[in-house]
């Protein structure tokens, strides 16, 4: 076990080094000259060289490479020009907002898309797997920013059920916050309960083939024993693995519905970024979220190896 | 004696082939839910394509009189906050956001087939090429997609670039993957054996074998760019305004969804629905050339 944590983690040291190259690279990718984009058109001759100055821009690539790496060790993804604050800092205290949506979302998820999969593979071909299935693959299809505007349309305006904005802290008041993360998680869910609802449906069904199952039924436990205990654990090892994928996706989408919802999160705040070329907060962005979703991943690695000892022999 | 089988054996697999192709395409059609996207693509394609038979109006025409009309007889999608056509729009909008899709398919489909067949068959590379392609799929899509495109600036090339870049690194796990098998067969060995080099086996004797998963991929890519392509430009880095797109009449239209909210609710049902024919298209095809996949999704 401890020798497949180590490859694990030896693993994903060269993967963090990629994953930071590529996002230096993105400030190389901007076409012309960096500094005149940055500081704007209008921007006089002396404005333009204070930004190349604070950027590094008029030193070598390789110099600019080896201070990015120097102030990633020491854990400085530069200053955003937005904010006038360390990147870091910035991100990370909206971390938590984003981070609890993406948890409530994430919780919505696993229920509705466990639940629903399990119904339509126990009541596989009927009209109900059918009506299951079909709306997994709308959840699937449907754009979540547009999702996101329909649902406020109605619940907000309409209804008047929910707010159509804004965030309260969770310590500051749940019921608040509940309110106001409701319509926000529903948008950010939907694809992957509908991607989580096929995943599950198709490994019930595998499952529910097995000899263990013939077994557990001919020794007649009832039904529920059979599914609720014999199946579902077998059913929830592949959830296991996408978990990390379903994270993804959910952060994925936290740029366009906390824009749409108005929510002080990471998203929002990449949102602002790009429309206002704050390249550091989006690099810095990008390297933070990409290496918790790494971390995350190698996580759920090991909890899956826990799990399921014959993977931790697999090799690659 | 030898040669007399072996020209047998040659014109014995042309009728074959042709057979496999042609019940191949017998249980597609006899697969409902690849029909029903067929029809649904197909639909969207065909406003795509003849855009400019189905409507005479301009997309970008602006006209004060004809403001927030609801859709009617003569407005099929109503009009938007400056007058001009939404039918007119949204039709132009699918031929952008098709043309974006292929362009980010054919892309997948030229590196992710270079990358995975060089990682598949050249052990060596395999390392090195699939820890930079780990790299670039621990970026949550979208945001990698963002800034790329932040980075070269917004525009329809720089979408299909970033997304191309955000989705061939999965297409060229998917193409290893099947790499990875074909070439431990007999027929591969067999190849070798008779001195045929690298080159030749990878692309006459691997690669043909390793289609059906690529051509099940590609139609979820082609569904996934359309809807990223979406979000890009709902976010202003798309297609710039005047010109049409999803995204950026949905984007647009948000302003008014209260007195209009049809601005905002067809292009997105359009999408919806596109995106669900290229899905369901995808699964159609998973089902019938590669049944053993059906489990991963």
């Amino acid at each position: 076990m401890i020798a497949y944590v180590i490859r694990r983690l030896l693993y994903v040291i060269p993967v963090l080094f990629i994953v930071s190259l590529i996002s230096f690279s993105l400030m190389q990718l901007v076409p012309g000259d960096p500094a005149v984009v940055v500081a704007g058109l209008s921007a006089t001759p002396d404005e333009v060289e204070r930004v190349r100055e604070q950027l590094g821009l008029n030193e070598p690539f390789y110099i600019q490479l080896l201070s990015w790496y120097g102030n990633l060790l020491q854990g400085d993804l530069g200053t955003s020009f937005l904010l006038g604050r360390p990147v870091v800092e910035v991100t990370v205290e909206r971390l938590p907002v984003s981070l609890s949506i993406a948890l409530y979302a994430l919780v919505l998820t696993l229920v509705f898309g466990i639940v629903l999969g399990i119904i339509a593979a126990l009541r596989q071909n009927t009209w109900v797997d059918q009506a299951v299935m079909t709306a997994a693959l709308i959840g699937v299809s449907l754009p979540n920013f547009w999702l996101g505007l329909i649902l406020i349309v109605v619940f907000a305006v309409h209804l008047g059920w929910l707010p159509s904005g804004g965030y309260v802290d969770f310590r500051e008041d749940p019921w608040a916050w509940l309110r106001a993360t409701t319509l926000p998680a529903i948008s950010l869910a939907m694809l992957q309960m509908g991607l989580l609802a096929r995943i599950t449906r198709s490994t019930m069904l595998e499952v529910l083939r097995q000899d263990y199952i013939r077994t557990a039924r001919a020794k007649g436990l009832p039904e529920h024993v059979v599914v609720g205990k014999h199946a579902l654990k077998n059913v929830m090892i592949p959830v296991i693995t996408v978990i990390g994928i379903i994270f993804s996706l959910l952060l994925s989408g936290s740029v366009v519905i906390e824009t749409i919802f108005s929510i002080p999160g990471v998203g929002s705040l990449l949102g602002s970024a790009i429309l206002r070329r704050d390249y550091p907060v989006i690099q810095g962005g990008l390297l933070l979220v990409a290496t918790m979703l790494l971390l995350l991943n190698l996580l759920v690695d090991v909890l899956y190896a826990y799990f399921d000892p014959r993977v931790r022999y697999d090799g690659d | 004696m030898a040669t007399e089988a072996s020209t047998a054996a040659v014109t014995a697999t042309v009728p074959q082939r042709r057979r496999r192709k042609a019940t191949v395409w017998h249980r597609l059609l006899r697969h409902r839910l690849f029909v029903t996207g067929m029809f649904l693509f197909t639909l969207v394609a065909i406003g795509a394509i003849f855009a400019d038979v189905l409507t005479t109006a301009d997309p970008q025409k602006m006209s004060v009189r004809t403001r927030f009309e609801p859709p009617s007889l003569s407005y099929i999608f109503g009009t938007d906050n400056f007058g001009r056509s939404q039918w007119a729009r949204v039709l132009y909008g699918a031929q952008l956001s098709l043309m974006i899709g292929l362009g980010v398919v054919v892309l997948n489909a030229i590196f992710g087939t270079l990358v995975g067949a060089l990682a598949g068959y050249f052990r060596s590379l395999d390392n090195i090429l699939m820890r930079i392609a780990d790299a670039f799929m621990a970026f949550p899509v979208i945001l990698l997609a963002i800034g790329i495109t932040a980075a070269l600036g917004p525009g329809s090339i720089n979408a299909v670039i970033a997304l191309a870049a955000v989705y061939t690194p999965r297409t060229a796990r998917i193409v290893r993957a099947s790499v990875l098998v074909a070439r431990e067969m007999e027929y591969v060995q067999a190849a070798k054996a008779c001195g045929a080099g690298d080159w030749r086996i990878l692309r006459r004797h691997i690669l043909p074998n390793c289609m059906a998963p690529l051509i099940v991929q590609l139609t979820f890519i082609f569904a996934y760019a359309v809807l990223s392509e979406a979000v890009l430009s709902f976010l202003g880095l798309g297609a710039q305004p005047p010109i049409p797109t999803w995204g950026n009449i949905i984007s647009e239209g948000r302003q008014y969804i209260r007195e209009a909210p049809w601005i905002t609710l067809i292009p997105g049902i359009v999408l919806a629905a596109t995106v669900l024919g290229l899905n369901l298209l995808g699964d159609g095809l998973r089902d019938v050339l590669d049944p053993r996949l059906k489990v991963q999704q």
